[in-house]
């Protein structure tokens, strides 16, 4: 095997990835003079077979020098602080061509749906000239060595990964040439590769997996490597279905709870009624250990823990166990004294609230916690030896889960091994290693193997929660334009302690010259993501997270953090101020907005989803751009909110209220790499948005949270999905992609919310807007999960 | 311990376990068939959604010991078997759709959309958009719209 390299020559950061062709000096392998393409530095490792690598730094893309003025993320976003973290301290991906003629790669990323393994698999088949089933990608273990260049999260992924593949991709198809040449007796030029063949006029030809040993090199050599031509994509850009949807159809595609691990045995945990309460004991620990199935019983710090030969006997143990528990840190707090202390907590405005002359717009909402859980419990296996750990887990920082197992456990890092399972899902969940330091620390307490799962009602009770928070705009009209635009965000506080944290202390000094320094974290990935693409005059959004909410919740960002919720006052109050102003929403928006990408994709929604069709009375429409992660969205949705509509009954266990009826998306992402995903990434955020508006939220009441179950948490169902839903992606010019997967989540939400308004005359001020009254009785709290039931044959049909 | 018999995807299986265990324990602790998901072990999620004598069940809310040895149980390993050739007809139209994200739901999905169309000619009716509707089957990923476009493409192949 090669070894690493430790010292990268960098792209000339003056040059500009977007504008496509460059006259480098360096690039001996371009076309003609003048429009030669860029080149990179990529590796060949010594090997025994073909072995190539890249710098993840890389994906780094240029930027202007900061003028005064715009909003922070025109200039710096959180995608380029992601990128940028990577520099100084990323090592080598690595691309190896197998002497079978496949390409094995390991993304330093995680799959949780998304369709990465699809995408990347693409990259590397196109630079390669391979088959797509030839490319055979996986999914990283945690590497240390590329510390905070392993975090699956802010819609990053493609984004910072794009060149750095293909130019390992590239590498290795021009060594497969070289090593052709040799043997053929020519020379590059006169060969030409086709699926994972290399041949020449004459008739000669080799497979990749028969030069495989040929183009493997003695030592480490650093080579310039030129790109592909976006002209000449065969598979970058063209729809392509997802790589495992074989393996999801027939039930072959594994997650963690589905992997046969020797001796890691069903374990579950008896948790505290509060959010974040503690066992002070398990009463009757021998009669639980005599339950049939039932092995290991141990008190850990979260729970009781109880290992068996079925889950059902773990839950059946679990409604058996009689523990004192000590109360959580948020004991005593409703969703009414938290909502008080966020607004005590409120920054005021900058703007007086009687300006002269000026017309002002003054509102105030109010955003539930919400479960960031996946269908997919939190679940992780772990072998806790005395010597070294062994976890398997769906990770999205699966680095930080070995050091915090670690930690756990009291092993050095190095001797802690992280599998990084595909997860069932993730949504902001997976970026927390809880799931696998808990099984961790299980299995250390039982001397034994443990696959963990928690039971549904855990998630909502004990698990990451999107926080509480408040959002208050005051925007000031003067003669038809607006003058000013002040939000002011109060929220619990969001955890970032999954890495994010992290990089922006690595890049305080980049940080600083552009203002975001002395900031705290969440102040930082606020400023980073927040973007309003008006020409408002004076613009401030600002976050204050009240020092009294520190360690109180559990929380974390759910799929696009603060944006849906800064997204839906902002939108709602620009209608207010469209009202005022005498226009439309669509017309007041085209008035206001300054960029192009955005109105482009308006006008794109506005005309195919027929923008001010007339509708039947307490039927409405909305519309709403969103612009973040170098992208943009804008959605036009369709609201019924009729009393037939609104009070349909489809039996127990379900809620219905308003219905969205038409959903139309227009999406702007640069260069999408799969338009079929994108599309896919965009149909998921909106039915996202449409719960975050409509449906879904937690109940706070006296320190527990109520929700136990989907019959509570009211994520968005059939009976709630638009009978039209149009994306439209709209066509690009850019070299790079941008993020896709949180993309749609705050426009829908907000064209949603103000379909809502003009469909009803009453801007809603609360969200969801079904959060005040309670749909269902709550599940008991002790024991901390429902029995399981028994009539499901005779309800079959 | 008691021997629990049944049929599971042609085969005659017979597991040692008491009957009050859960049917989705049975299959995926004990036989290693992890096609059914858990997701609420309720009866709400239907993630574990499979088939008993043809009919759309939920393994998480049925005794193992309720099971009698000629019930005939298909899991998402199974539907393949229980028509021509290689997939499903339900299975290839998911596939013409590109309907999974994540993955986890979708054997419930597909077990769903089966039964469903099944019990609709039983019915002799045609599917209706009302009948989509009332599908419970939960998809966190939101691929909802394109699992109503294979049930429809899914059923017309399955005529």
């Amino acid at each position: 095997m090669g070894r690493h390299v430790t010292t990268f020559d960098r792209p000339d950061p003056s040059s500009d990835l977007h504008s496509g062709l460059h006259g480098d000096p360096r690039s001996g392998a371009g076309p003609a003079p003048g429009l030669r393409r860029r080149s990179f530095i990529g590796y060949v490792l010594a090997g025994s077979t073909l072995t190539v690598a890249a710098d993840l730094g890389l994906g780094r893309p240029a930027r202007a020098e900061v003028p005064s003025g715009p909003q922070v993320p025109e200039l710096y976003d959180l995608e380029d602080l992601q990128t940028d973290s990577a520099l100084p301290t990323s090592h080598l991906i690595r691309v190896v061509i197998e002497k079978d003629g496949t390409a094995s790669f390991a993304l330093p990323r995680t799959e949780v749906g998304q369709g990465i393994i699809t995408s990347t698999t693409m990259i590397l088949a196109e630079e390669l000239d391979l088959p797509m089933d030839k490319v055979k990608v996986r999914l990283a273990k945690a590497r240390p060595e590329l510390l905070l260049n392993q975090l699956t999260g802010g819609s990053n992924t493609t984004f910072s990964t794009y060149t750095p593949i293909r130019v390992a991709g590239a590498l290795a198809r021009e060594r497969l040439l070289r090593a052709a040449a040799v043997l053929f007796g020519t020379t590059v030029d006169r060969l030409f590769t086709t699926g994972g063949v290399v041949s020449d006029a004459l008739g000669n030809s080799a497979t990749y997996g028969e030069l495989a040993s040929d183009a493997a090199s003695q030592v480490v050599e650093a080579v310039e490597v030129v790109l592909r031509p976006k002209e000449d994509f065969r598979l970058v850009g063209k729809p392509r279905n997802r790589t495992d949807a074989h393996d999801a159809v027939t039930g072959r595609k594994k997650f963690t709870t589905d992997l046969d691990v020797p001796g890691a045995l069903p374990t579950m945990v008896c948790r505290a009624p509060t959010h974040g309460g503690t066992p002070k004991r398990l009463r009757n620990k021998a009669a639980v250990l005599a339950l049939p199935g039932v092995t290991h019983v141990a008190v850990v710090p979260t729970g009781v823990a109880v290992r068996a030969r079925t889950f059902g006997q773990c839950i059946d143990a679990i409604r058996q166990m009689e523990v004192d528990w000590n109360p959580g840190p948020a004991a005593g707090e409703s969703d009414k004294t938290v909502l008080s202390k966020l607004r005590g907590g409120e920054l005021p405005m900058a703007v007086p609230d009687v300006p002269l002359l000026a017309e002002q717009v003054d509102t105030r909402f109010t955003f539930a916690f919400r479960s960031s859980a996946a269908l997919e419990p939190y679940a992780a296996i772990a072998d806790v030896r005395p010597d070294r750990a062994t976890v398997w887990a769906g990770l999205k920082v699966p680095i930080l889960a070995q050091q915090n197992v670690a930690q756990a456990v009291g092993l050095p890092q190095d001797k802690v091994t992280v599998n990084v399972v595909t997860g069932g899902g993730s949504f902001g969940h997976k970026l927390f290693g809880d799931h696998a330091i808990e099984a961790a620390t299980i299995s250390k307490a039982m001397g034994k193997p443990v696959k963990l799962m928690w039971h549904r009602a855990d998630e909502p009770r004990q698990g990451r929660l999107h926080p509480m928070a408040t959002s208050r705009v005051r925007a000031t009209m003067l003669g038809g334009e607006v003058l000013s635009f002040e939000q002011r965000h109060t929220s619990v506080t969001t955890d970032f302690s999954h890495g994010l944290g992290e990089m922006i202390t690595s890049q305080a000094d980049e940080l600083d010259p552009i203002g975001l320094g002395g900031l705290s974290f969440a102040e930082t990935i606020f400023s980073l993501t927040q973007e309003l693409p008006y020409n408002f005059g004076v613009v401030t959004q600002l976050l204050n997270e009240p020092l009294e909410f520190e360690d109180v919740f559990s929380t974390g960002s759910m799929r696009n953090i603060y944006s849906p919720d800064t997204c839906v006052a902002s939108e709602l109050t620009i209608d207010q101020l469209a009202r005022k102003a005498g226009l439309d929403p669509l017309a007041f928006r085209l008035k206001f907005l300054k960029n192009e990408r955005v109105i482009a994709a308006l006008k794109t929604v506005a005309r195919e989803g027929g923008w001010g069709r007339r509708m039947p009375a307490g039927t409405a429409q909305g519309i709403a751009i969103h612009k973040e992660y170098k992208g943009c969205t804008a959605v036009l949705a369709e609201i019924d909110c009729r009393p037939q509509t609104v009070n349909r009954d489809l039996g127990k266990e379900t809620v219905t209220g308003p219905r969205v009826t038409k959903v139309v998306i227009a999406v702007d992402v640069g260069l999408a790499i799969n338009p079929r995903g994108l599309e896919a990434q965009m149909q998921g955020g909106a039915m996202d948005g449409i719960a975050l508006t409509l449906t879904s939220s937690c109940h706070l009441r006296d320190g527990r949270f109520l929700e136990a179950s989907w019959d509570n948490y009211f994520y968005t169902r059939q009976w709630n999905v638009p009978k039209q839903l149009e994306v439209h992606v709209m066509p690009s010019d850019s070299e790079t992609p941008g993020g896709a997967g949180e993309a749609a989540v705050g426009s829908t939400a907000a064209a949603v919310a103000c379909a809502y308004a003009r469909a009803t005359g009453r801007v809603p001020t609360s969200f969801p807007i079904n959060h005040d009254q309670l749909s269902f009785k709550p599940k008991s709290f002790e024991p901390p999960v429902p029995p399981s039931p028994t009539n499901g044959l005779k309800l079959a049909r | 311990m008691p021997k629990q018999t049944f049929i599971l995807n042609g085969r005659t299986v017979t597991v040692d376990v008491n009957d009050d265990v859960r049917v989705l324990w049975v299959l995926r602790d004990l036989l290693g068939v992890t096609g059914p998901k858990y997701g609420c072990g309720i009866n709400v999620c239907k993630a574990c959604t499979s088939h008993v004598n043809g009919l759309a069940f939920n393994p998480c809310s049925v005794r193992v010991g309720d099971l009698k040895p000629n019930d005939r149980v298909t899991t998402i390993e199974g539907l393949a078997d229980t028509a021509p050739g290689e997939l499903h007809p339900m299975q290839r139209a998911w596939l013409e759709q590109d309907v999974s994200q994540c993955g986890y739901c979708q054997p419930g999905q597909i077990m769903a959309a089966v039964a469903l169309v099944k019990r609709l000619r039983r019915e002799g009716r045609e599917l209706r958009d009302s009948d989509l509707d009332q599908i419970r089957n939960i998809c966190r990923c939101g691929t909802y719209f394109r699992i109503r476009e294979a049930i429809e493409q899914g059923a017309r192949a399955m005529r």
